[in-house]
């Protein structure tokens, strides 16, 4: 039987495809984190005084607040005096379209298969590209416009629509939310902005690609996406950077504001450098992430793919206020060698009628720590709110953990919550059962976790699906063979 | 076919087969019949290449090939197949993708061309129709929540449209309820053509009762003790596995 752990283990040597560096020249803001360096990212991004006090207002407050220690996380303290808040490839001015971007950047995101140009961009897909601290370009922006859709990079949001983000940033993250959530208010750089109007269902997917290239720095983006009445949208977020021995921070706050009978679908496909075999390096992913079914009978679903970064500390959630409206969370996470994953999802049911549904997968192999963390919380008027969740755990060989924390709170007596939970080890039997028939081990893995994993895939945009599957198994290399 | 030769295998420290022979020839159907824990099912998953199944002497010659130099994909791509006692579940899974990735990688593995989906359907309907199975299992996952009966015949199933030499078959007759089981049989009986051969593992005479096996095998505590015709099995069924006792002792 130990063979088989160890089989298994040789499938997980990890191969990251994404690991290079991109040689440009930057400019970089000079590490350490004060009121200075935030008032020269404002300054940088010639933001409205309001904005550059909102900043200072959170810096404020985030330097009265601790990190967070409750999650099941061996986190090692970080300096946030030897981060740099901000560096971006240098241009000469603020390209007016992406023939006039570096090629450097365009080649970049070639090589990720993330292209931008005219000829080979992703049918169907419009793609804002992140790289560090700005916004390199952003697709198909005509097409957009003619159908009244706004979807640019934040910077360029604060510029031309200031009125919409004023009146929705903080509004669903508020910076006094938590510790990261504070550091991100105050430093943030870019990140999309989206906008659908009323009654209008966004013509294609969007889909921002982070990338974080230079180092000692972190990226701190913000994303705010806007559904107005019975609008729809289906947004995909992909994540890369280079490998480093030196563990990197990405902090990000995502806000969802769904009005009445809006629908928004966002989707993370997560994979930043999860540090190599011996857990050197790698991402320090702190997300916030919040949706807020603002108004009567919307829907907000999370689908996430977490498999890099070396610590994960994520929660896409709903606030359910808007009667009847519906949270969903789907997602799986994997990790190998040392990475540490402590996500899930909170589902907060104000209103009547609320429904919630999360499925989670968790997959833990090598010496990893995998924990699933997820709140229902139903509040007194909440009549007749139901919540299923449902959290299964896939263990690969013996040196891993799945651990889940479910926490439920009910102020309504009218309200339903089920939760099911299940940890199972990737089988000896089911391995063999598969070779038995001829598969060799790396397919077997692969179409066993694949199994594992089908409800959550099923969420994802069909193109999406099919990197989500292939990531999954090249992160699962090695694991057996 | 297979020609087995003094096989000893140790599971743990324990050893459970020891200087066990057997030879298959081309077409041939044999029976193995035992007690509990007389090692049947040890040569199915030796043979299968199951880890942990360690041959410390002797040898498995597969069409003169050394089966222990042989990983277990390899194994089945070479023709051997194993019918498990107990199939195993591999939820999300689908059964037809489970079924024609498999035939695919074997015919990958031996340099053939692969299957198209429509040939592929074809000949699994024809062998779920055959076995009186739904077709809606071909969209269900992988033996999840099938129920025993249908395990069975979805290993039958499967052995149909894999097409192997040689077919193992582990207690496939028990839990079956009888219509169940002529439906097995015919199944088998359907994949005899003179150059396929069987080596059925059963605790019954009544599987073999619609099988004609070519030879039965008594395997006692690791051996083969006693072989002979379609009589031995009728003997076995009658008198029970106690006179092995006394002819070993005799």
């Amino acid at each position: 039987m130990n063979q088989t752990a160890q089989q298994v283990e040789k499938v997980i040597q990890q191969r990251y495809k994404a690991g290079f560096y991109t040689d440009i020249e930057s400019d970089r803001m000079r590490a350490g984190l004060d009121e200075e360096v935030i008032a020269m990212i404002s300054a940088k991004k010639d933001e409205p005084e309001w904005l550059l006090e909102w900043r200072l207002k959170a810096f404020h407050h985030w330097q009265t607040m601790v990190g967070p220690n409750w999650a099941h996380l061996n986190l090692p303290p970080i300096d946030f005096q030897k981060i740099h808040y901000y560096s971006a490839p240098k241009q000469k001015d603020r390209p007016k379209s992406l023939d006039e971007v570096d090629p450097k950047l365009l080649e970049t995101f070639d090589k990720l298969g993330v292209p931008l140009h005219e000829r080979a961009r992703l049918a169907g897909v419009a793609v804002d590209a992140v790289f560090d601290s700005v916004s390199v370009g952003t697709t198909f922006q005509k097409e957009l416009k003619e159908a009244g859709v706004i979807f640019c990079s934040f910077s360029e949001a604060v510029q031309d629509h200031p009125d919409l983000v004023r009146e929705y940033l903080g509004s669903v993250v508020p910076y006094t939310d938590n510790y990261f959530a504070a550091l991100n208010s105050a430093v943030f750089s870019d990140g999309s902005f989206v906008y659908i109007p009323r009654d209008t269902r966004c013509p294609m997917e969007l889909s921002t690609y982070f990338r974080i290239n230079a180092r000692d720095t972190g990226q701190f983006e913000r994303t705010l996406i806007v559904a107005e009445p019975g609008s729809h949208v289906s947004y995909l977020e992909g994540c890369t950077a280079p490998m480093r021995d030196e563990n990197q921070l990405h902090a990000a706050v995502v806000e969802l504001v769904a009005l009445k009978k809006a629908q928004i679908k966002y989707s993370t496909v997560q994979n930043w450098y999860p540090g190599d075999e011996n857990g050197k390096g790698g991402i320090y992913n702190f997300v916030t992430k919040r949706g807020d079914c603002r108004e009567d009978d919307s829907r907000i679903s999370w689908t996430q793919v977490e498999t890099g970064s070396a610590i994960t500390w994520k929660y896409p959630s709903c606030v359910l206020r808007g009667d009847r409206s519906a949270g969903e969370f789907y997602s799986v996470a994997l990790t190998h060698n040392h990475q540490q994953a402590d996500t899930g999802t909170k589902m907060i049911h104000l209103g009547k009628n609320t429904t919630s549904k999360v499925i989670s997968k968790g997959i833990s192999a090598g010496k990893s720590n995998n924990s699933y963390r997820g709140l229902v919380r139903m509040a007194r008027r909440a009549d007749n709110a139901r919540n299923y969740t449902q959290c299964d755990s896939l263990l690969i060989g013996k040196t891993c953990g799945a651990h889940t924390f479910p926490y439920i709170e009910s102020s309504n007596a009218s309200a339903k919550i089920e939760h099911e939970a299940t940890t199972s080890r990737i089988g000896e039997d089911q391995l063999f059962y598969c070779r038995a028939r001829g598969l060799d081990e790396e397919d077997a893995v692969a179409m066993i976790v694949d199994g594992f994993c089908k409800e959550v895939f099923k969420e994802l945009p069909m193109e999406f699906a099919v990197e989500a599957k292939a990531l999954l198994e090249i992160s699962l290399e090695g694991a057996v063979g | 076919m297979l020609k087995i030769n003094n096989l000893h295998v140790v599971i743990g420290d324990e050893e459970i087969l020891k200087g066990l022979d057997l030879e298959i020839g081309p077409g041939e159907l044999h029976a193995i019949m035992g007690p509990n824990g007389s090692g049947k099912s040890t040569l199915g998953y030796a043979l299968a290449g199951r880890d942990g199944y360690e041959v410390t002497d002797g040898s498995m010659e597969f069409e003169g090939e050394d089966l222990a130099e042989m990983e277990p994909e390899e194994r089945a791509a070479a023709g051997l197949f194993l019918a498990f006692q107990y199939p195993v579940e591999i939820p999300g899974v689908n059964n037809a993708y489970f079924l024609r990735s498999a035939l695919n990688a074997q015919r990958k593995a031996r340099g053939e061309e692969e299957v198209d989906s429509m040939n592929f359907l074809k000949t699994v309907r024809a062998s779920l129709k055959s076995l009186k199975m739904d077709e809606a299992l071909l969209k269900r996952a992988v033996n999840e929540g099938f129920s025993g009966g249908e395990k069975k015949r979805n290993e039958i199933v499967q052995m149909a449209v894999l097409q192997p030499k040689l077919a193992v078959l582990d207690e496939t007759d028990s839990g079956l309820d009888i219509d169940a089981l002529k439906l097995v049989a015919e199944g088998i009986n359907a994949q005899r053509d003179g150059k396929r051969s069987f080596l059925v593992i059963t605790h019954y005479q009544r599987l073999l009762d619609y099988l004609t096996p070519d030879r039965v095998h008594v395997l006692s505590d690791g051996r083969i003790v006693e072989s002979g015709g379609e009589e031995l099995a009728e003997r076995l069924e009658a008198e029970g596995y106690a006179f092995l006792e006394e002819t070993s002792e005799a």
